[in-house]
């Protein structure tokens, strides 16, 4: 048993952690939001899912231009990435404005259900939009990065087999790291970053330390959104297909990344987003050799979310939080 | 100011958008109410999805029930009849259809109903439908409980849903050799009935089955059943699921350089598993009920025919429309002539169709049995060998 396990764990590695990076940068996004206002921003899952959208699209449009065949597919990448970022960073802050800031001092709740709300106004809106301007619904983008290649794990050891991926993996994997590392330089070593933390701390206070909250807050909106929107370009690429409602449960899965990580904690939510790509994509690989083929790979979640269970059973406020005392 | 005033414009498109749609449907009773008076006119009724998702297929077997009733129509006038044909829009809503077969029970003219697309909407459909005597003929129902509940006024064209997968089997053995089979399923109603029922035909014509895992509809990752795959060594893989999550998968397994052929049902007969798939498409195929017109002469015959009056390409039930609504006028003849000239019972032409023993359409010879099953239905064959849709038809099964 354990051999067969050694033996398919590098492709599961390969498959896990492509997953994972993407619960990460989306399980960012929720934390972000949290750690400064204290919301679940459930719209966010939409957010990325509007993201592959409009990448998706200016793909099309770029291919039935000849953009694409004229540049580099690398650099049609780049710029769809950043426009997409910009776009759906600015959409973020709108929500914001429009669905969260006048509930602002009204109770948790009411903007929780502010954000399904918007979450299924964005999913509806972008299904009639692509119906309309498509007659379908799926949307399938220009193939992109489809060069396969292996990493010989066999020649390290034979018990391991080869991994198998494509170039948009590993183009995913580093635009992740990318995102994350400059996230995290932003907000640990940047004014605006102590800005951003120190409203997270507490809001009035940094108010009366003339902070600007509301621009704070903006920003934030803007940085989660921008992430989330560019992981959806990336999620179209390598995927190639996409829906109106892949963000509901990659959204949540993300939200869990996000507080098995500890929510509020930046970093928290990288592990967190990794961890359970990696445990899910073990499970539906290995689950039936483990049960002795009584679970199969249907069970991958029921064996991830059992994991987050037990962390959070023991670790109440996630592998990387900080026990928070209630401000009164 | 310029996003709250764009909103404003969205909720004012979006209520007259609901009030147009008030217009229309409140239009199509008044007419039917209108017609029901005239005691020669007689009705046909179709159900279909007319809007949404489903919409292609929905009119294309409206448009070939239309255009049987239209070549019929000379002939009912010589009995003192004139047909009318009345188009319902299910919206593949099963709330919907069941409140038009209200309707429809409710119009005395309408002498019977050619429809459904979906069999969610078709069984509860057609409780009304039994409640009123109204027959319905379904072009394009495969779920087994359609007819297996003992209804006597519903019948259908099509082979049932547990002879796919046996059918897939017979083939996947037979024809393309395959003794070790791995076996996905996406969990649903419809993919797990049709995965057991390949699983089982498979194993008991002696292939080995490596392994049966489910996934999740609506994620868009596989890999991890895929590496199981990739370390099994089938040589073939089954999926009974939709083409949504069908092409992915097929996409994901050639990204991991699974070659072997996929074999799945009709849930993955559509032009988006293509457009999902891309290339590697290739070497797939799937079971379905509905057969290729042209490849026979009746069938190209047909589809000229179709395209000259409605300029539109057939779709794969345009003809299964067309024989279901022929099936039905048949019945309705038989009946008007056993009434002596009166408009004959909704029970006697109910009555009439299931007696149809060997009927000739353009794609499928009809014979009911007694449940309202067609006895002469098969399951066809189709592969995918390059991104193009449809598949080639390869085969066909009959019972």
């Amino acid at each position: 048993m354990l051999a067969e396990i050694l033996q398919s764990l590098p492709q599961v590695l390969v498959d896990g952690i492509a997953l994972g990076a993407i619960y990460a940068v989306i399980a960012l996004g929720y934390t972000m939001v949290y750690g400064i206002l204290e919301l679940i921003n459930f719209a966010h899952g939409e957010i990325f899912m509007t993201g592959a959208f409009i990448g998706v699209a200016m793909l099309i449009l770029m291919t039935g231009m000849g953009w694409l065949a004229a540049m580099p597919a690398i650099l049609a990448l780049i710029l769809v990435l950043v426009v997409t970022s910009i776009l759906t960073g600015f959409m973020g802050v709108g929500i914001e404005r429009m669905a969260y800031r006048p509930l602002r001092n009204s109770p948790k709740l009411i903007t929780l259900i502010s954000a399904i709300g918007v979450s299924f106004l964005l999913q509806d809106l972008v299904r009639f939009i692509t119906e309309y301007k498509r007659g379908n619904y799926i949307l399938t983008g220009p193939s992109m990065f489809n060069e396969q290649f292996s990493i010989k794990f066999s020649s390290i050891s034979s018990s391991f087999s080869d991994a198998f991926f494509k170039t948009s993996t590993l183009i995913l994997i580093i635009a992740v790291v990318i995102m994350m590392i400059g996230l995290d330089f932003f907000v640990n070593k940047t004014k605006w970053g102590m800005a951003m933390r120190a409203v997270a701390q507490d809001r009035e206070t940094a108010s009366l330390m003339s902070i600007n909250v509301n621009k704070v807050i903006s920003l934030t909106f803007f940085i989660g959104s921008a992430l989330g929107g560019a992981t959806g370009v990336l999620f179209a690429v390598q995927y190639g297909t996409i829906d109106p409602y892949i963000g509901f449960i990659l959204g949540l899965k993300a939200f869990t990344a996000a507080v098995l990580g500890g929510i509020g904690n930046i970093r928290g939510a990288m592990a967190g987003g990794l961890m359970l790509g990696i445990l899910e994509m073990f499970a539906a690989a290995n689950l039936q050799l483990l049960t002795g083929g009584i679970f199969g790979a249907e069970y991958k979640d029921v064996f991830a979310f059992a994991i987050l269970i037990v962390v959070l059973i023991f670790k109440p406020e996630g592998l990387f939080g900080k026990a928070v005392t209630e401000k009164v | 100011m310029g996003i709250k005033r764009g909103l404003k414009v969205l909720a004012v498109s979006a209520l007259s958008l609901g009030l147009l749609a008030g217009c229309n449907s409140s239009g199509g009773s008044e007419g039917s109410n209108g017609g029901g008076g005239s005691g020669k006119v007689i009705k046909i009724a179709t159900q279909t999805p007319l809007s949404g998702g489903s919409a292609t297929l929905g009119e294309s077997i409206k448009l070939g029930a239309q255009l049987a009733l239209e070549e019929n129509k000379k002939k009912f006038e010589d009995l003192g009849y004139k047909l009318q044909l009345q188009p319902y829009d299910d919206q593949a809503d099963p709330k919907k259809g069941v409140a038009n077969a209200q309707l429809i029970g409710s119009d005395k003219s309408i002498l019977g109903v050619v429809g459904h697309l979906n069999s969610g909407v078709s069984i509860p459909s057609s409780e009304v439908y039994e409640k009123y005597k109204v027959p319905m003929v379904s072009p394009a129902n495969t779920a087994t409980e359609v007819t297996d509940r003992g209804l006597k006024t519903v019948n259908r064209i099509v082979a049932r849903d547990d002879f796919q997968g046996p059918a897939g089997a017979d083939f996947a053995i037979n024809k393309l050799g395959a003794k070790k089979i791995f076996v996905i399923q996406d969990k649903t109603a419809y993919g797990t009935g049709l995965a057991d029922a390949f699983k089982k035909a498979a194993e008991e014509a002696g292939a080995e089955i490596l392994g049966y895992e489910g996934i999740t509809v609506g994620e868009k990752d596989f890999n991890g059943v895929l590496t199981q795959v990739l370390s099994k060594k089938p040589d073939l893989v089954f999926f009974g699921g939709l083409y949504t999550e069908g092409g992915q998968l097929i996409r994901q397994a050639r990204d991991k350089g699974i070659k072997i052929p996929f074999m799945g049902g009709d849930g993955m007969d559509s032009s988006t598993l293509v457009e999902i798939a891309g290339d590697a498409v290739e070497n797939v195929y799937y079971t379905s009920v509905a057969a290729d017109a042209s490849k026979s002469t009746e069938g190209k015959d047909f589809s000229s025919k179709y395209k000259e009056k409605f300029n539109k390409n057939v779709e794969s039930y345009s003809a299964y429309g067309y024989d279901s609504m022929s099936v039905l006028l048949k019945g309705l003849e038989a009946a008007i002539e056993g009434s002596d000239g009166d408009l004959p019972a909704r029970e006697k032409v109910a009555e009439e169709i299931r007696k149809i023993q060997d009927f000739q359409g353009v794609v499928t010879k009809v014979g009911f049995d007694d449940i309202g099953d067609n006895k002469f239905a098969k399951v066809y064959i189709y592969k995918f060998s390059e991104a193009k849709y449809p598949g080639v038809q390869e085969g066909e099964i009959s019972k």
